[in-house]
């Protein structure tokens, strides 16, 4: 067993499907030096071909990807920060998710776009802390939110291995994720496939990205007292709406964290499709990010905005209260 | 050597298509409307006779030219436009996406200078395949002003990327005009970035192959990208909308004088007129069988209208209940 960080497991996926298929190459800012880390030692191994520092032009090596793909290249872009997919995000929102349908299947854009450090650092502001997984889902985007290194292993994997673009996000709260894992038993992890982290009987608790080891510990807080099934989707969209349902059979309550803003945010269609369609004995809760939040640079404003564990225990404990009025 | 006959064939084409297409749109067989580029032939004629079957390029929403003068289908091009199932794109893609891999047209696009990142990366594709192949980019003089373009403008001359940037400057933005649009010009941007620009009589389609074929010559050479500043002359609506809302931007003279440069007269006075006659009858039969193949066609079925949305072939889930 190795004891290797979120990060690594994030380094070691690219640089395995890079000696594997030389269709992969890489495009982002300062990722030859790999001022985020993911991109180490590539570089070095497979050189500048494969490994390409792009100017501060976000929208240009974005599209730039797509081109390349179009021609049979399996590009990953990086992004530092979140907030560049504003930038970019016709690029890849309405050409790279598009081409495939607009051509009538002629095209396949097998684009990876990462992100790693998403959502709240504590004390960037407002412009460096955004967790924009929901608008991607929202335009149909394939959209990956990792919560454990052997996740972020499989699913980019999964991820540079996909014929469509996948937008993979990597959470500030979670890269920084240790485990001990069997590095040769990292494996591809499906897409829109999601995981019980823990099994219960009485509420099935969502949670995405960082937000999986809030919901464990809190879990294990209440032991004994609530019985807490945790789900990590793991892919927003696809989503795993069978593996939900199962979940939802178990427990009949459903309570959901989700780092993004309230209104239309994933956490709200999750909510929506339970009651819609899925076996719901309780009213379900949301713990999110509030409405139209822009994070505040001073500490205490920027922590005030985020989900924490003190609200997942009360909407833990006040759905196992109630029911569906008679 | 430039050949008459062929460069004339394609201005032709390009014409008569647009003018059975426009037909057919007031007809109502073509929804949506279209971009026509009537009076722009001689640009998408030029540049694509300097290119080869493996080269490729990116399109614009007024790509009818572009996509033909490629080596589309007309027939298949025509279909796509009536939104059948045996177009270009399946009937996916309509007159503002038409697209064929097979002839190396990676898609006319909607959004303003939004192709020319991806025919920037297609190019460097070609060149880390060590394929000599060339890619040109088609974009209007409204497209200048959109920082993408710039951004790849740079992107290609830091790299020097074997495209060949193609600005179709016919005056207008729609209505604005390139003057009130544009501080400085449209080369000097190529310019800043150490990118050779050349500004060519677009109503001429020799003078539009002899500018394409040097750049393309560069290009294939290693050379880099360069430009060519097209001047040519939109010589119908924006949109066939605008014969509805009717906006006023130009007068009746200015129509008149910009009409009376017509690439189609241009181009045919170099062709003896016996083949020109042969030629005009040869695509009128072209068109005749275009048009009915595209109305026979099939429509797509309703339960399909996700098909292709991802390559992996999965379908999302249905919006509404049924």
């Amino acid at each position: 067993m190795t004891n290797i960080s979120y990060l690594k497991a994030l380094n070691r996926a690219v640089t395995d499907e890079m000696a594997r298929d030389p269709a992969v190459c890489v495009f982002g800012e300062d990722v030859g030096v790999a001022v985020t880390n993911v991109t180490a030692g590539l570089l070095k191994r497979f050189g500048p071909d494969r490994v390409v520092d792009t100017p501060i032009s976000e929208q240009a090596f974005t599209g730039f990807a797509t081109g390349a793909a179009l021609a049979g290249l399996r590009p990953l872009v990086e992004y530092q920060i979140p907030a560049l997919l504003y930038l970019a995000f016709e690029q890849i929102a309405d050409q790279a998710h598009k081409f495939s349908l607009m051509t009538g299947g002629q095209a396949r854009v097998p684009v990876t776009y990462l992100v790693p450090s998403s959502g709240s650092r504590p004390g960037w502001a407002g412009q460096h802390s955004d967790h924009p997984y929901s608008l991607f889902a929202h335009a149909g985007v394939k959209t990956v939110v990792p919560a454990t290194p052997e996740d972020a292993y499989g699913l980019l994997v999964s991820a540079l291995r996909c014929d469509d673009p996948v937008v993979v996000f990597a959470p500030a709260g979670a890269v920084g994720v240790r485990a001990d894992l069997d590095l040769a038993a990292l494996a591809p992890v499906p897409l829109g496939v999601g995981r019980v982290h823990r099994a219960g009987t009485d509420v099935t608790l969502v949670a995405v990205g960082a937000h999986v080891h809030d919901a464990l510990a809190v879990a294990a807080e209440l032991e004994g007292e609530i019985s807490v099934e945790v789900f990590d989707p793991r892919t927003l969209h696809p989503f795993d709406w069978a593996g939900l349902a199962a979940s939802l059979e178990r427990t009949g309550r459903l309570v959901v964290v989700d780092d993004s803003n309230r209104s239309c945010g994933i956490g709200g269609e999750i909510v929506a499709t339970a009651a819609e369609q899925l076996r719901l004995t309780a009213p379900p809760r949301r713990v999110t990010r509030p409405d139209g939040a822009v994070l505040p640079f001073a500490r205490e404003l920027d922590l005030a905005l985020q989900p924490s564990r003190e609200q997942l225990r009360a909407a833990l404990r006040s759905v196992v209260k109630t029911a569906w009025e008679a | 050597m430039p050949d008459p006959a062929g460069l004339y064939r394609t201005v032709r084409l390009i014409r008569r298509f647009e003018q059975r297409a426009i037909e057919l749109v007031h007809a109502g067989e073509i929804v949506g409307g279209i971009h026509p580029c009537l009076g722009q032939e001689a640009v998408a004629a030029g540049v694509c006779a300097a290119l080869r079957p493996e080269d490729q390029i990116t399109s614009t929403h007024r790509g009818h030219g572009h996509v033909l003068a490629k080596g589309a289908d007309p027939a298949r091009m025509m279909a796509e436009l009536a939104g059948r199932t045996t177009g270009l794109n399946r009937g996916r893609g309509g007159s503002m996406h038409a697209a064929d891999f097979g002839v190396g047209i990676l898609g006319a696009n909607a959004i303003v200078g939004a192709a020319t990142p991806i025919a920037a990366g297609a190019a460097w594709a070609a060149v880390r395949a060590g394929a000599d192949r060339v890619v040109a980019t088609f974009f209007g003089d409204g497209a200048v002003n959109q920082g993408v373009v710039l951004e790849t403008l740079n992107l290609a001359a830091l790299w020097r990327l074997p495209v060949v940037f193609v600005c179709e400057d016919n005056g207008f933005a729609t209505s604005t005009r390139t003057e009130a649009a544009t501080a400085g010009t449209i080369a000097g941007r190529a310019e800043a970035f150490g990118v050779p620009a050349t500004r060519v009589d677009g109503m001429d389609a020799q003078a539009v192959l002899a500018a394409a074929d040097a750049a393309v010559a560069a290009a294939r050479a290693g050379g880099g990208p360069s430009l060519l500043e097209c001047a040519t002359y939109r010589f119908d609506a924006h949109h066939t909308w605008e014969h509805v809302a009717r906006p006023r931007y130009r007068g009746e003279d200015e129509l008149a004088r910009g009409r009376a440069r017509d690439p189609l007269e241009i181009q045919g006075e170099r062709v003896p007129s016996a083949e020109r006659e042969a030629i005009d009858a040869e695509i009128e039969q072209v068109l005749d069988d275009a048009v009915r193949f595209a109305l026979g066609s099939p429509r797509p079925e309703p339960a399909d209208a996700l098909e292709f949305l991802y390559a992996d072939g999965s379908r999302p889930r249905a919006g509404a209940l049924s």
